[in-house]
């Protein structure tokens, strides 16, 4: 960077230009998700038989996982607030704390897909589909492409902050604990609307 | 980063850069090729239309199957490989951070990203070409259960299934739509936040508002696409039933997610090159754009309605007729906005000094084209209408009154623009308005008589009319006929402009530094523009458009000139860095 860079490149608006880049993909994300879950509800709504179907799925497990993703909303929150304070083996900690609740609610989501594939009840669901029951065959496409879409946000997540976490222990790229929270909130609410619509509503 | 400090090698410098200015041309050369490819398309099948089962030169005899696969590949190509990357992608990348004034986009590697994976989804697509059974035919909405049913019909193997035309035509507009996404994050954040001092949000050039309003309508129209298409994805490599009626599913609910997307995807395309327009005719009409804020809120209001109208695609889909109701309204009020548009531009060059310049013949052509697209608009966007005219070639010949001028007047006005910009050098003048004036005649000639064609009832996925002595009878066989000798002679036209282009850049470089005695940013940079664009930051005094001032010594005042009535008023913005809070920003 050249100085004349450094002097007038300050963004104007106050907005860091990461936050800002992450605002506009967060809304990016949440369109792709509201397309997914409009049309699952128009699905829903059109066949109420699809109860049934959802009373298969663990609502235990569901809430376990609603309650962990939360409280790795809290931890990357204590993250950023270390961050802030450049308090890197705090940040560090927090982090750990939160990649652990991300890791345990892929563990438990695979606890979960193991009962249902199990059950017969995979992304095709064949034995329904022989049964001619197509129509709650599709319950579980819908189930299987919200949460595995879910579950693939959570992954990158993880990743991302790890990677995040290696920079950090170098002491460079603070800010970007920040971003990898936004992020994280962003996934942990389209599971608070993920839960009911697949979980409760029976 | 400085290209003085340290030298860059030919790959970081030409092929996996990260300059705005570099990725800018490679989309607009990539744009190039495949608008190549999607003529010779054209050229293929119309040839076939009006000489049914003929040897087609070049090519050829031309199957059923082929036609189809080729009528699909040439529109999919021309809006998701031609308009999007060369009217938003390359627009958006050589314009906004030179007409903002900065050096680089805000997140260059993002940018450089965004290139590679459109780059990919364009190879993905030419490859569907190739695979057993070829590209897919079924028309390039995609619509299910001709898009959905390979896997129910045949059964077969995953891979199979994954590498067959349809599965490789849905993967690659994925791929392209996540190419247009980041690009769209990289306009929106360096626009709010890397102008420069004194560019206020009401003096940045409706060029860049209107990049940017494009950019936000992409983004929130394609989300729900970008999950249906995966969705279609599965329905054909896994077996999923999501649009198959056999399997639970629903084909309306594609037709409701595609064209949620793709209406606002027309006014994604629209804006840019109505920016561009807003751009050129200022210059050439030496006078203050006519209502500069009007046509900001008039955009933003079209932006709103935009994914409000999309089911008007669908009147014969077996909608509701309440709903029809609604769309045709909310179709019929969007005009509203665009006729301001358009009225502004008009009023522009009322009394002005109009120099009729290579740029403003393509600028005064687009508005006399797309005059005649948006009044045959109005006919389609009434339901009752529509069900008549549905699928004719009055529908294709109104879409290629809009889309042409669109993609290709833009286009076109915009490199005949800004060629002494980007290279230093200058296009010849008189092979410009030899291209000009034959494009012109010979778009007007192929497609007025197909709206003829189109209200006599000839469809437009039939091959071979032969057999249809009704409908297809004179004149309608020499209109045929008279469309395709003429769109022969509109894609051999293109020609001059490729011969123009590559003469010109093998000149020797006069280095121009403002040829248009235009007043926004990009003129103060060096022609070309280095690695950096800037030598000092301008500072922005007034608004992009103040020509001919009363007063003023020169009949244009550049941005970055200080007027007369100008205050010194730059501290708008409040610069002080905000430190408690964005400690992030120190890296």
């Amino acid at each position: 960077m050249s100085t004349k860079q450094q002097h007038l490149s300050l963004p104007i608006n106050k907005v860091p230009e990461g936050r800002l880049g992450m605002w506009v993909l967060i809304a990016g994300e949440l369109v792709i998700f509201g397309g997914l879950i409009a049309t699952y509800l128009q699905y829903r709504l059109r066949y109420p038989q699809w109860s049934e179907m959802a009373a298969h799925t663990s609502t235990l497990i569901g809430a376990i996982n609603t309650v962990v993703l939360l409280c790795s909303s809290y931890t990357i929150v204590r993250a950023h607030e270390a961050a802030q304070h450049r308090d890197i083996p705090k940040v560090l900690t927090w982090m750990t704390c939160t990649i652990a609740g991300g890791l345990i609610f892929l563990v438990d989501k695979s606890i979960e897909y193991y009962h249902e594939i199990s059950e017969g009840f995979t992304f095709t669901s064949p034995h329904l589909q022989q049964a001619g029951d197509h129509v709650n065959s599709l319950f579980w496409s819908f189930y299987y492409i919200m949460t595995g879409l879910h579950g693939t946000h959570v992954l990158v997540g993880i990743i991302v902050m790890f990677i995040i976490m290696m920079q950090v222990r170098k002491g460079k790229n603070l800010h970007r604990v920040e971003l990898a929270g936004m992020y994280w909130h962003m996934v942990d609410l389209i599971w608070i609307f993920l839960f009911p619509l697949l979980y409760i509503a029976k | 980063m400085d290209a003085t400090l340290h030298k860059q090698s030919f790959w970081s410098k030409y092929i996996f850069s990260t300059d705005h200015k570099v990725i800018g041309m490679q989309y607009a050369i990539m744009g190039i090729i495949m608008a190549g490819v999607g003529g010779f398309l054209a050229y293929v099948f119309r040839y076939n239309l009006a000489y049914p089962n003929a040897s087609i030169p070049l090519f050829g005899h031309l199957s059923a199957t082929q036609y189809n696969a080729f009528v699909t590949c040439h529109g999919m190509i021309m809006v998701f490989w031609v308009g999007m990357p060369v009217l938003l992608s390359a627009l958006g990348n050589l314009l906004i951070p030179l007409m903002i004034g900065t050096d680089d986009m805000a997140f260059p590697t993002v940018n450089m990203l965004s290139f590679w994976i459109f780059f990919l989804s364009a190879v993905v697509l030419l490859a569907s070409f190739f695979v057993p059974g070829g590209a897919f035919g079924g028309g390039w909405t995609m619509y299910p259960p001709f898009s959905a049913g390979g896997y129910v019909n045949h059964n077969p193997h995953f891979f199979t299934a994954l590498f067959s035309g349809v599965s490789l035509m849905i993967l690659a507009v994925a791929l392209e739509l996540v190419a247009m996404l980041m690009g769209g994050i990289n306009f929106v954040v360096t626009t709010i936040n890397k102008r420069t001092k004194g560019m206020t949000a009401f003096r940045v050039p409706i060029v860049v508002w209107f990049i940017n309003i494009a950019s936000v309508i992409f983004m929130f129209s394609v989300g729900p696409l970008v999950a249906g298409a995966f969705m279609l994805l599965f329905d054909n490599i896994l077996g999923t039933g999501f649009y198959d009626p056999a399997r639970g599913g629903d084909p309306m609910l594609w037709e409701h997610l595609f064209w949620f997307f793709g209406h606002p995807e027309v006014y994604v395309l629209l804006l840019p090159a109505l920016g561009v327009l807003a751009e050129i005719l200022p210059v050439f009409a030496r006078k203050p754009l006519f209502g500069y804020k009007p046509i900001i809120y008039m955009a933003l209001v079209s932006a709103v309605l935009s994914v409000l109208v999309w089911a008007h695609h669908q009147f014969v889909a077996g909608i509701d007729p309440r709903m029809a109701t609604f769309f045709s309204i909310g179709t019929i009020l969007i005009s509203i906005p665009f006729a301001g548009i358009f009225l502004s531009f008009m009023a522009t060059l009322w009394k002005g000094s109009i120099k009729f310049s290579v740029p403003m013949m393509w600028v005064l052509g687009f508005i006399g084209l797309f005059l005649i697209g948006g009044l045959t608009g109005l006919f389609l966007g009434s339901n009752t209408f529509d069900i008549y005219a549905h699928d004719t070639y009055f529908v294709v010949a109104h879409f290629h009154y809009t889309l042409f001028p669109d993609i290709f007047f833009g286009f076109f006005a915009a490199i005949y623009y800004w060629f002494p910009k980007f290279t230093g050098k200058s296009l010849n003048a008189g092979l410009g308005k030899l291209h000009f004036w034959l494009t012109f005649f010979a778009f007007n000639v192929t497609w007025f008589v197909l709206f003829f064609n189109g209200l006599a009832g000839q469809h437009r996925r039939i091959n071979d009319y032969s057999d249809f002595s009704l409908i297809m009878r004179e004149p309608y066989i020499t209109f045929e006929k008279i469309a395709t000798i003429s769109a022969i002679i509109l894609i051999l036209s293109q020609f001059i402009f490729l011969y123009n282009l590559f003469t010109s850049l093998a000149k020797a470089k006069k280095g121009v530094k403002n040829p248009w005695e235009s007043n926004t940013l990009e003129w103060v940079a060096d022609s070309p523009p280095p690695h950096g664009n800037f030598q000092t930051y301008p500072v922005v005094y007034h608004g992009p458009y103040e020509y001919s001032l009363p007063g003023e010594g020169a009949d244009f005042l550049p941005q970055n000139v200080q007027g007369k009535n100008d205050t010194n008023n730059v501290t708008q913005n409040n610069y002080e860095h905000k430190t408690a809070t964005s400690f992030a920003t120190h890296k």
